[in-house]
C-alpha cells in the first residue's frame, strides 16, 4: 500500500496535443493519501475514467508521473502495480465457476491453494455469492455478474488501491445501498486505498471521506462531503452537488454588497471588484422566503419531495430554487433573503475569497 | 395466456419450399429412386432393392477411399484450426495493415478451386514447378506424381493454403468482438498470455469455431476437384477420396445405381459427423444444473 502522486499529469488521446481542448485530462498535482476513501465525482465525460486508467496503467499518460510512494510507476504495466479495479459493466470469466473467478487474481498471483480457498469464502459472503461459488458465472444475472466482478477487486489484500468505476451501475437500488455499505465496512477493515468514479453525488457523499470533484478534464475541488457543500470552490461543484443545486446569479459586487437586478444583497465579507463575469452563489438551503425580504420573486411552482417543499421562482429573470420548511405557506407576493455568511462570490466560475468585513 | 395460432403464416413459406424442392428434394429422389434400381440403358430399369448398398458397405475400394477421407479430414482440421486461431491473434488490430491483412488473407479464398488445383499441380512439379524444382535442387527427393507420402503432403499444404484463411478471417471476426473491458480486466487481475487466451479468448471463439469446425469438415470430406487436377487420385489409389470414385463410378464406368447408393450413405455420413460436431461442441460446457 502506498501513497499515490499524480505529478504534472496530463492526457491527451491525440498525437500532438496543441489547444486546451485536445486534452481530456488538463494538467494537474494530486496526492491519494494512504487509506483514504476517495469518490470521485463529474458528470460523464470529464475525464474521471481516464484518470482512472491511468492510476492503473490501462493508459499512459501522455504527460507527468505516477508514483506509487516515491516509486515511478508511470512506465509500469497494470500487472507490476498490484492494482484492483472494477469496471462500470460486469466482466466475468464465464467459463470458470464463481470460486475460480474469484480465485483468478489470487492463483496468478501464485498463492497456496489452502490460502486461495479461506480468502474466497471469505470475499464470497461478503457479497452474498456464498451458496452459488460451485456455478458457472455464464447463467447468472448482470447484478451477479457485477457482485463477482466486486468479489475480484476486494479479493486481494496486498493492492496498492481498490479503484472502481462506477460499479454499481447495474445493480438495483437495494442492494446497491447493500454493496455500499459493505465497501465501508472493508474500508475500515482493511484500510485499502479506494477510488471510486461516480456521477451519483449521493454515492461519492455516502462512500468516500474524501470527495474529489472533475470537470472538463480538470480536479475542481477536493474536499470533505460538507466542503464541497457549503463552500463549493467552483460553481460547477455548487451546481453539482446539492438537489437542487446552487442558485447563481450574475451580479455586481462590491465591498459587501452585490447587487443582483438592482437589489442589493448584503455579503459578509470584503470583495474587491473582481475580473470577469461575477456572479453570487447561495443554496437552496440558506434562501428564505417570506413576505418581507430583499429580493422580489416571480413564482413558478410548488414541488412537496416528501422532507420538504422545493419552491421554484425567477429572480431578475434567472431561475432562483427555494427549500421551505414543511408546512410554511408561501405569501403572496413572496421576497427572498439570502443568509449573508453562504453567499459567495464567483469570478469566471472559479470562487472568489472576500477579505474582512 | 392462450393464444390461437395463426397458421395462414405457412402460406408465406411455400414460394421458399417450392424452390427447395425443384433445387434440392427432388434432385436427391431421383438419385434415391437410382440406388433402389439396375439398368442396362435403354431407360428399362429393374428392381434392385437394398443390393447397392449393401454391395458399397461390402465393397474394400470404399472402406478404403472412406478412411483416406476420414484421415484427410483429420488431418485438416488439426491443422487449420489451430494454425487459424494463431493467425488471426497476431494480425493486427486496427490501421492499415490490419486492412491489407484482411485482404491478403482473403485472396486464396477468392480463387477457383481447379485454379488452385493447377497453381499446385505447377507449383510441385519437379521439371519447371518452383516448389518442386527448389527442392529437387536442394537435395530432397519429392515426387508427388510417383510418391504416395509426397502427394499427401502436396495436397494438405494446398488445403491448408487455401482455407486457413477462412479459419483465419471467422476467428479474427471473433476476437474484434471481444469488449477491451476483458482484456482490461485480465491485466488487473495479472492474468497472464495464456490465461487471456484460455479463459476469455478460446470460449469467447467458441461460435466462430464451431462454424469453422463445420464448414472445414464437410468441405474437406467432400474434397473433389483440388486433388482430382493435382494427382488425379494417384499415385496408384493413395489419394482416391470417396468424391474422385464418385464420380469415376458414376460419369466414368456409368453404374448409377452403386453410385446412387454411394452418394446417399456419403450425404449421410457428412450429415451425421456434422451433428455430432454440433451437438458435442454446443453442449461442451453447458450451464450445469444448480446443485
Amino acid at each position: 500500500m502506498a501513497r499515490i502522486t499524480l505529478s504534472r499529469l496530463a492526457h491527451s488521446y491525440h498525437a500532438d496535443p496543441k489547444a486546451d481542448a485536445d486534452f481530456a485530462l488538463k494538467e494537474m498535482d494530486h496526492t491519494w493519501e494512504d487509506g483514504g476513501a476517495y469518490a470521485l465525482l463529474g458528470a460523464s465525460g470529464c475525464g474521471k475514467t481516464t484518470l482512472l486508467n491511468i492510476i492503473s496503467g490501462l493508459v499512459r499518460p501522455s504527460h507527468g508521473r505516477v508514483l506509487f510512494g516515491e516509486a515511478d510507476v508511470t512506465d509500469q504495466p497494470t500487472a507490476a502495480r498490484n492494482i484492483a479495479q472494477v469496471f462500470q459493466f460486469p466482466v466475468v470469466y464465464d467459463t470458470m465457476t464463481v470460486r475460480d473467478n474469484l480465485a483468478f487474481p489470487l492463483r496468478n498471483r501464485g498463492m497456496g491453494a489452502a490460502q486461495v480457498r479461506a480468502r474466497v469464502d471469505q470475499v464470497a459472503a461478503m457479497i452474498g455469492m456464498a451458496d452459488r461459488l460451485g456455478r458457472k458465472a455464464r447463467g447468472l444475472t448482470a447484478d451477479a455478474k457485477q457482485k463477482i466482478s466486486l468479489g475480484r477487486g476486494m479479493v486481494r489484500e496486498d493492492v496498492n488501491a481498490i479503484l472502481f468505476d462506477e460499479p454499481l451501475t447495474v445493480i438495483d437500488p437495494q442492494m446497491k445501498w447493500a454493496l455500499r455499505t459493505q465497501l465501508k465496512a472493508l474500508h475500515r477493515e482493511f484500510g485499502h486505498t479506494m477510488i471510486y468514479v461516480t456521477h451519483d453525488q449521493t454515492e461519492a457523499l455516502t462512500f468516500a471521506d474524501r470527495v474529489v470533484v472533475m470537470h472538463d478534464g480538470r480536479v475542481v475541488q477536493t474536499g470533505t462531503p460538507q466542503d464541497l457543500f457549503e463552500t463549493p470552490a467552483h460553481t460547477f461543484v455548487g451546481y453539482f452537488i446539492g438537489s437542487p443545486g446552487m442558485n447563481l446569479f450574475d451580479a455586481a459586487v462590491q465591498g459587501n454588497r452585490a447587487v443582483v437586478g438592482g437589489h442589493a444583497v448584503t455579503l459578509d465579507a470584503h470583495y474587491a471588484p473582481p475580473r470577469g463575469r461575477t456572479q453570487i452563489g447561495v443554496r437552496p438551503e440558506y434562501v428564505a422566503v417570506a413576505a418581507t425580504g430583499d429580493l422580489p420573486l416571480t413564482v413558478t411552482r410548488v414541488e412537496d419531495v416528501g422532507r420538504h417543499r422545493i419552491l421554484r421562482a425567477a429572480l431578475a429573470g434567472a431561475p432562483l430554487n427555494a427549500i421551505l420548511p414543511e408546512g410554511a405557506p408561501v405569501p403572496a407576493e413572496p421576497r427572498a433573503t439570502f443568509r449573508p455568511d453562504r453567499t459567495l462570490v464567483y469570478s469566471d466560475d472559479w470562487r472568489v475569497e472576500g477579505g474582512a468585513a | 395466456m392462450d393464444r390461437t395460432p395463426n397458421n395462414r403464416a405457412w402460406f408465406l413459406v411455400l414460394p421458399m419450399l417450392a424452390l427447395v424442392l425443384f433445387s434440392a428434394v427432388i434432385p436427391l429422389m431421383t438419385v434415391v429412386n437410382y440406388s433402389v434400381q439396375d439398368t442396362f440403358g435403354d431407360n428399362e430399369f429393374f428392381w434392385a432393392g437394398l443390393a447397392w448398398f449393401e454391395e458399397t458397405i461390402a465393397s474394400e475400394r470404399m472402406r478404403e477411399a472412406l478412411w483416406r477421407n476420414v484421415l484427410f479430414s483429420a488431418i485438416i482440421l488439426a491443422i487449420q484450426i489451430p494454425l487459424g486461431i494463431f493467425v488471426a491473434l497476431n494480425m493486427p488490430k486496427r490501421g492499415f495493415w490490419a486492412s491489407f491483412c484482411l485482404v491478403l488473407m482473403a485472396l486464396p479464398l477468392l480463387i477457383p478451386f481447379n485454379v488452385v488445383g493447377t497453381i499446385w499441380q505447377i507449383f510441385g512439379r519437379v521439371d519447371i514447378g518452383l516448389l518442386g524444382h527448389a527442392l529437387d535442387v536442394l537435395g530432397v527427393d519429392y515426387n508427388y506424381v510417383s510418391d504416395p507420402l509426397d502427394a499427401w503432403i502436396t495436397i494438405v499444404a494446398m488445403d491448408v493454403w487455401h482455407w486457413t484463411s477462412l479459419v483465419a478471417l471467422l476467428c479474427y471476426a471473433g476476437l474484434q468482438s471481444i469488449p477491451q473491458a476483458y482484456y482490461q480486466a485480465a491485466r488487473i487481475d495479472q492474468a497472464g498470455r495464456w490465461a487471456v487466451f484460455r479463459h476469455i479468448e478460446l470460449p469467447k471463439l467458441k461460435g466462430v469455431l464451431l462454424i469453422a469446425v463445420l464448414l472445414r469438415f464437410m468441405d474437406s470430406f467432400m474434397i473433389y476437384t483440388e486433388p482430382f487436377v493435382v494427382t488425379g487420385g494417384g499415385p496408384g489409389n493413395a489419394t482416391t477420396f470417396l468424391s474422385i470414385d464418385l464420380v469415376k463410378m458414376a460419369t466414368g464406368q456409368f453404374d448409377l445405381g452403386p453410385a446412387a447408393a454411394f452418394s446417399l450413405m456419403y450425404f449421410l455420413v457428412i450429415l451425421l459427423v456434422s451433428w455430432v460436431f454440433y451437438t458435442v461442441m454446443t453442449n461442451l460446457d453447458r450451464e450445469e444444473e444448480p446443485r
